[in-house]
C-alpha cells in the first residue's frame, strides 16, 4: 500500500538528464564545425565506456541495473568528460578517464546522488595529472589555418596514433588559448602582443569562443526551462568577470580582459553544466551563491597564478569539498520563523 | 628557531591555563554519567539486570562493573544508546535476556485475597489496595516489571501485552519494492 | 481591494474538479446500517452513553464528550443500536476503534431539539452547545470548534473563513458555498461575535468563480458589514490554514504557535455552516457534504449521514469496474481506506474511487539527486531533501533541528520529486517515531519519580521505626530514673516539683512518640529530597499534560 500523495508530476531523473544533454548540442555543433568530427568519436567512446562501467558497477554493488542505466546520468558524465578533453585524444585516454569517473568517483562513493565530487571533473583531473602531454594537445580550429585532417585521418590518429605522412602532432595541434596566454606572459610578452597572435579571435581563442557561445545558448535553454536555477551560472560568471575585471583594470598589460576569461576554457560549460550538477552542489539558495562565487574566484586564481592553464575543474573540485559545510551553515529560516522574536 | 620554540611554549601555557580555568569554572558536581545512563534506562525497575532497579544498574555501568547489555526492557535501542553515550561497541543481549513486548499487570479481581504482598513488591507504587481488600493495578503507572507476579499466593496476577491502538499507531518506515531482495534482507 | 500576499512554493496539480462540481448536492439514500466511530475528532474519545438494543432518535447523543478536549457523537438517524464494539474505521492505520452500529428504522424521527438565536445566548452557553452538538473542524483537522472559539487574552483582528479547497477532486465546499452561502455567513457572524473579531475574510481560490460570486452576493444580501469574500490564486496548498492566513493577512503563523496569538483565527466554511445549524436549529453534526468522485459513473456531491458505509455511498454514484480501493480526502493528503465498510466520519470530505487508470502505480524510486525541486515548492520553506535524509537514516534529533515538525505533510515535495521518493511517508514515519519516544520517555520519567519516591518512603519508614523504638527506650529509662529519684527525696518541696516535672516529661515523651507521622521531624536532607522529588513530579506532570495539547502539531521537546 502506498501513501499520499497519490499523484506525481511526470518528471523523472532521466528526463532531466536528457534535457541537459540536449542543451549541450549547440556547443557540440560549433565544436564539430571548428574542429572537425573527432569530438563525436570521443563522445561515443566515452558513452559506451560509461554505460558498460555503470552496468558492471551496479551488478557488483547488487543494485538493479535497468532503472539506473535509464537515468542517463552516466551518459551525461561521459559527454561532459569527452567535451573537456582534447578532441584528438588517443582512444585510451577517453576510456581511462571515463572508467575512472564512473567507477571510482561515482560508484565507490555510493552511486547516483551520493558522490561528493563531480565525476566528470575527477576524470579530467586524473587525466591532466597523469597524462599532461596528451591533455594539452588541442586540434587547431580551422579558421587559424593550419593543415587540416580529414575524418578518416582523425580516426586513424585516435585509434592507432598514426598521422598522415609528413605531419607531426605539433603541426595539427596547438596549445589552448589559455595555455598560450600563460606561456607567452611568462616569456615576457604583454597581453596586447599576445592577443595579436593568429589564434585569437574577437573575444578569446578563435573557434573556442564560438563553442563557449554554443554552451551559453544551451545554458540559457536550461535556465528558461528551469532545469537549473540561476544562482550557480550567473554568480559564477559574475564573480569570474568581476575578479578578472579587477586585475585587468589594475594592470591591463598583464591581465587579460574579463570577457576573454568568460569565453575561454571551460568557463561556460562549467557555469551551466558542471557546477550545476545538483548532486555535488549546495542545496540552499545562499549556499549556491557562496559555492559559485568561490568557484569563480578559484578559477581565476588558478588561471592567473596557478600551475595549470585552466582552473575550472580544480575550482569545482575544491568547492565540492566545502558543500556539506556550506549547506549546514546556510540553512534558510522556515515559514513563520523569520521574524525576530519568533520562538526557536 | 628560538622564536618558534618560544611561541609554541607560550601558546601551550596559555592553552593549558585556559583548560585549567575552565575545568575549575565548569566543574560538575557528582557523577553526571550515572544520571545520563539512568536517563537512557527505561525505568521499568524490574531488576532483570541483576541490580535492584535502574539507578543501581546505572551506577554499576558508570563504575565499569556491569556490561551494557543487561537490560531487556530497554531493547536493542537501549543498548545502542548506551553504547553511543559511553563510546563503546554495541553488543547483543547476553543469554536468556531477550526483550519482550511491553505489557501491564492485571489482577484477576475475583481471586484476589487482599494479602498486600504485591503492593509491597511494586517498585513504582502502581498497585492500589489495602489489607483484606481487593487490589487493582493502575495500568497507566505500571511499568510491566513483573515483580508482583511471584509474591502473589493465589497466582491471580497476569501480564497483558499492550496492544497498538489508533492513538499509539506508528507510520511505517517506507519500503519500496524496487530495491532487490538481497538488499532488503541484509538490513 | 485587499492586498494579497504570497507564500513560498506550491504546485499546480491537475484539479479534476469539474467532474463533480456542476451538479447540486443531493441527499444520500438511507443506508442499511450506520457504523459511527466514537472518535471522530481530535482529543479524547467520546464516552458511549447508549446500550445495545436501545432505540435511539435522530440527533440523540450516543457518545458524550469526555474531558476538556473532546466532542460529542450523535445518532445520525433513528433506529436501534446493534453493537458497540471495535471495528475498522477511516484511519490510515487501518486499525479498529470503538464504533456504535445503528440499524435505521427508516422513520428518521428527531429527538426534541431547541434552536435559539445566538445573540440571546451567553458565549459560554454557545460553546457548550457547540461541543454537545459535536461541531468540529470540517476541513479535515476535526479539531473541536468550541476550543477554537476562545479569543483568550489575545485581540483577534481577522476571522478567516477557508473556502479555498485547494486539493484536487474535492468540491464539497465549492457546492456548499454556491448553495448555502447565507447560512455560512450567519455562522461566520456568530463566530465573529464569539471571538470579538473585527473583520471576516473568506478566501476562495479563483478556480471557483461561481462560489465566489455566490458568497459575494450573500454578503450584500445579508448586509454583512466588514466581511468580504476574496479570490486567492489557485495554488496547492493554498487552502492550508497557515498558507491561507498568510495570503489574506500577510501573517506567518509558525508551527506550534496558535494563530490567535497573532490575532487571526481560521475556520472552514463548512464548519461555519454546521456551527450555525447547531445553534440556530439545535441540529447536531449528523451529516456532511461528501464529494464522491474518481472511478464512478456520476461524480457528485452528497449530503451523507455520518456512519454511512462507504460502499453504500459510492454505489449510488455508480461504481465503475476496475475500482481497486478508496481514497478518503484528496489525492495529495488523503489515505487509502482499509475497507469499504468503514463509516463516513466528520473528516470525510471526499471519497475517490481509485483505479490504475486514474492513479497509476508510482514509478520506481531513485536516490535523491539533491535537485532541490522539493525545496522550491515547500510551502513551509523547509529543505525536504535534508529531512528525508535524516529520517531515512533515523537521525531524529537532526530531523527536528531541521524543523521536521513545521512540515504540514502537504505532499508538494513528493509531487515534484523526479526521483519519486515517498518523502512525506518518511516525515510521517519520523514524526510518529519521535512521538512514540516522547511517550516512552514521559512514562520512564514518571516511573523514575514514583520509584524514587517509594525508595524514599521506605527509607523514611525504616528510620521512623528505629526512632520510635529509640524514643520508647529513652522514655522508659527516664521514667525509671525519675521514679528512683522520687523514692529518694520523698516528702520535700522539690519532691512535688520533681513529680510534676516527671509527669510533664512523660506527657512530652508520649507526645513525641505519637506525634511524628509523615512529614514532621524531617532532617534537612530529607526535606530537600522531598522538595526535589516534588519539583520533578510537577515538571513531569506538566510534560504529560501540556497546555499545548490543544495544538495538533505541537512539537515534543528534543532529547
Ligand atoms: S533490567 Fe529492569 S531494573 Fe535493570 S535497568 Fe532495565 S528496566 Fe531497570
Ligand atoms: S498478591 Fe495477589 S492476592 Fe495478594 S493482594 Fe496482590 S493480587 Fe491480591
Ligand atoms: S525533489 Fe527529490 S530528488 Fe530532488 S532534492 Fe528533493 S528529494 Fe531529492
Ligand atoms: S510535505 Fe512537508 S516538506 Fe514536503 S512540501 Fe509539504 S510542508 Fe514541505
Amino acid at each position: 500500500m502506498f501513501t499520499s500523495p497519490y499523484i506525481t508530476k511526470p518528471v523523472s531523473v532521466s528526463e532531466i538528464m536528457l534535457k541537459v544533454m540536449l542543451a549541450l548540442l549547440p556547443g557540440i555543433g560549433f565544436y564539430v564545425w571548428y574542429y572537425g568530427p573527432a569530438i563525436l568519436v570521443s563522445i561515443t567512446l566515452a558513452s559506451v565506456t560509461a554505460l558498460a562501467t555503470e552496468a558492471a558497477m551496479l551488478k557488483l554493488r547488487d543494485r538493479p541495473v535497468a532503472p539506473f542505466l535509464k537515468d542517463n546520468s552516466a551518459l551525461l558524465t561521459a559527454w561532459l568528460l569527452a567535451l573537456s578533453i582534447p578532441p584528438l585524444a588517443p582512444w585510451w585516454l577517453v576510456v581511462v578517464g571515463t572508467l575512472f569517473a564512473i567507477s571510482i568517483s561515482k560508484h565507490l562513493y555510493g552511486g547516483l546522488g551520493n558522490n561528493p565530487f563531480n565525476p566528470a571533473m575527477i576524470g579530467y583531473a586524473v587525466l591532466i595529472i597523469s597524462f599532461p602531454v596528451q591533455m594539452t594537445h588541442w586540434l587547431t580550429p580551422h579558421p587559424v589555418g593550419h593543415p587540416e585532417l580529414s575524418f578518416i585521418e582523425q580516426l586513424g590518429y585516435i585509434f592507432s596514433g598514426v598521422l598522415p605522412r609528413g605531419l607531426t602532432l605539433d603541426a595539427v595541434t596547438m596549445a589552448t588559448p589559455l595555455d598560450t596566454l600563460k606561456t607567452q606572459l611568462h616569456l615576457g610578452l604583454s597581453v596586447g602582443e599576445i592577443r595579436d597572435m593568429p589564434i585569437y579571435g574577437r573575444l578569446a581563442g578563435k573557434g573556442s569562443e564560438m563553442v563557449a557561445t554554443g554552451f551559453a545558448i544551451g545554458g540559457l535553454y536550461l535556465l528558461w526551462n528551469r532545469i537549473i536555477s540561476w544562482h550557480l551560472p550567473i554568480v559564477y560568471l559574475g564573480t569570474l568577470y568581476a575578479t578578472a575585471g579587477l586585475f585587468h583594470v589594475i594592470d591591463p598589460a598583464h591581465y587579460v580582459t574579463p570577457l576573454f576569461h568568460l569565453f575561454s576554457g571551460a568557463a561556460m560549460i562549467g557555469a551551466f553544466f558542471i557546477l550545476t550538477d545538483p548532486v555535488t552542489s549546495p542545496t540552499t539558495p545562499r549556499g549556491k551563491i557562496i559555492f559559485a562565487a568561490g568557484a569563480g574566484i578559484l578559477t581565476y586564481l588558478i588561471r592567473a597564478f596557478g600551475g595549470f592553464p585552466d582552473g575550472m575543474a580544480f575550482a569545482t573540485l575544491l568547492m565540492n569539498i566545502c558543500v556539506p559545510l556550506i549547506d549546514a551553515y546556510t540553512q534558510p529560516k522556515v515559514f513563520g520563523k523569520k521574524a525576530k522574536g519568533a520562538q526557536k | 628557531m628560538l622564536t618558534a620554540l618560544l611561541v609554541m611554549s607560550i601558546l601551550a601555557l596559555v592553552l593549558g591555563a585556559g583548560l585549567g580555568f575552565s575545568a575549575l569554572k565548569f566543574k560538575v558536581e557528582g557523577n553526571p554519567l550515572v544520571g545520563k545512563i539512568d536517563a537512557i534506562l527505561p525505568q521499568t525497575q524490574c531488576g532483570q539486570c541483576g541490580y535492584p532497579g535502574c539507578r543501581p544498574y546505572a551506577t554499576a555501568i558508570a563504575e565499569g562493573e556491569a556490561d551494557i547489555n543487561m537490560c531487556p526492557p530497554g531493547g536493542e535501542e537501549g543498548i545502542q544508546k548506551l553504547a553511543e553515550l559511553l563510546g563503546v561497541e554495541a553488543k547483543p543481549f547476553g543469554a536468556g535476556a531477550a526483550p519482550k513486548p511491553k505489557a501491564v499487570a492485571f489482577v484477576d479481581e475475583n481471586n484476589c485475597i487482599g494479602c498486600t504482598l504485591c503492593l509491597q513488591a511494586c517498585p513504582v507504587d502502581a498497585i492500589l489496595g489495602a489489607a483484606k481488600q481487593m487490589h487493582t493495578i493502575i495500568a497507566s503507572e505500571c511499568t510491566g516489571c513483573e515483580l508482583c507476579i511471584a509474591p502473589c499466593p493465589v497466582d491471580c496476577i497476569s501480564m497483558e501485552p499492550i496492544a497498538e491502538s489508533v492513538t499509539t499507531w506508528k507510520w511505517q518506515y517506507p519500503v519500496y519494492a524496487f530495491i532487490p531482495s538481497t538488499e532488503a534482507t541484509r538490513r | 481591494m485587499r492586498q494579497l500576499h504570497r507564500f513560498h512554493g506550491g504546485v499546480h496539480p491537475p484539479t479534476n474538479k469539474t467532474q463533480s462540481s456542476e451538479t447540486p448536492i443531493i441527499a444520500s439514500a438511507m443506508p442499511s446500517k450506520l457504523v459511527i466511530p466514537l472518535h471522530q475528532h481530535v482529543g479524547n474519545i467520546a464516552r458511549p452513553v447508549v446500550s445495545v438494543g436501545e432505540h435511539v432518535l435522530k440527533g440523540q447523543v450516543i457518545g458524550k464528550a469526555d474531558g476538556r478536549l473532546s466532542s460529542a457523537v450523535h445518532a445520525s438517524t433513528s433506529g436501534t443500536i446493534a453493537t458497540i464494539g471495535y471495528s475498522k474505521v477511516a484511519h490510515p492505520s487501518g486499525m479498529d476503534d470503538l464504533c456504535v452500529t445503528l440499524i435505521p428504522d427508516g422513520k428518521d424521527e428527531w429527538v426534541a431539539n431547541l434552536g435559539a438565536d445566538y445573540r440571546e445566548l451567553s458565549h459560554t452557553d454557545i460553546r457548550h452547545r457547540l461541543r454537545d452538538a459535536g461541531v468540529v473542524g470540517l476541513g479535515g483537522a476535526v479539531f473541536p470548534s468550541d476550543m477554537k472559539l476562545y479569543g483568550g487574552k489575545h485581540q483577534i483582528k481577522t476571522l478567516v473563513l477557508n473556502g479555498a479547497e485547494c486539493e484536487p477532486y474535492i468540491t464539497c465546499d465549492d457546492r456548499l458555498m454556491r448553495e448555502r452561502a447565507a447560512e455560512i455567513l450567519l455562522g461566520a457572524e456568530m463566530m465573529r461575535d464569539l471571538l470579538h473579531a473585527e473583520e471576516v475574510v473568506v478566501g476562495i481560490e479563483d478556480n471557483k468563480p461561481e462560489a465566489l460570486a455566490a458568497m459575494q452576493q450573500a454578503i450584500v444580501d445579508g448586509k454583512h458589514a466588514r466581511m468580504e469574500a476574496v479570490a486567492v490564486p489557485t495554488v496547492y496548498p493554498g487552502g492550508g490554514a497557515k498558507q491561507l492566513i498568510r495570503v489574506l493577512t500577510g501573517i506567518e503563523v509558525a508551527a506550534g504557535v496558535r494563530s490567535t496569538e497573532m490575532g487571526v483565527q481560521c475556520f472552514n466554511v463548512a464548519t461555519a455552516y454546521s456551527a450555525y445549524r447547531a445553534i440556530s436549529y439545535g441540529e447536531p453534526m449528523l451529516s456532511r457534504v461528501v464529494t464522491v468522485t474518481g472511478n464512478v459513473e456520476r461524480p457528485q456531491n452528497y449530503e451523507v449521514l455520518l456512519g454511512t458505509p462507504v460502499a453504500e455511498l459510492v454505489a449510488q454514484a455508480g461504481l465503475k469496474s476496475g475500482t481497486q480501493g478508496y481514497i478518503m480526502g484528496g489525492p495529495m493528503m488523503g489515505f487509502l481506506l482499509p475497507s469499504d465498510q468503514v463509516g463516513v466520519v466528520k473528516a470525510t470530505n471526499c471519497i475517490i474511487a481509485t483505479a490504475p487508470t486514474l492513479f497509476p502505480a508510482p514509478a520506481p524510486t531513485m536516490p535523491c539527486i539533491r535537485c532541490t525541486r522539493c525545496a522550491e515548492v515547500c510551502p513551509a520553506e523547509l529543505q525536504p531533501q535534508e529531512l528525508h535524509w535524516f529520517a531515512k537514516a533515523r537521525e531524529f534529533g537532526k530531523a527536528q533541528d531541521y524543523h521536521l515538525f513545521d512540515c504540514i505533510e502537504c505532499g508538494a515535495c513528493s509531487y515534484v520529486c523526479p526521483s519519486n521518493i515517498p518523502l512525506v511517508q518518511y516525515y510521517r514515519y519520523a514524526k510518529s517515531e519521535i512521538w512514540a519516544r516522547e511517550r516512552d520517555k514521559t512514562a520512564a520519567d514518571t516511573a523514575r519519580q514514583r520509584h524514587e519516591y517509594r525508595q524514599f518512603r521506605l527509607e523514611r519508614e525504616k528510620q521512623e521505626k528505629a526512632e520510635k523504638l529509640a524514643q520508647k527506650e529513652r522514655a522508659a529509662l527516664l521514667a525509671k530514673q525519675q521514679a528512683d529519684a522520687a523514692a529518694a527525696t520523698a516528702n520535700t518541696d522539690e519532691d512535688a516539683q520533681a513529680r510534676i516535672q516527671a509527669a510533664m516529661a512523660r506527657v512530652q515523651a508520649q507526645h513525641d512518640a505519637t506525634q511524628p507521622r509523615n512529614t514532621a521531624n524531617l532532617t534537612p536532607e530529607q526535606q530537600a529530597k522531598i522538595d526535589e522529588i516534588e519539583a520533578r513530579r510537577a515538571h513531569i506532570q506538566e510534560l504529560a499534560h501540556p497546555e499545548a495539547d490543544l495544538d495538533k502539531h505541537h512539537e515534543p521537546p528534543k532529547e
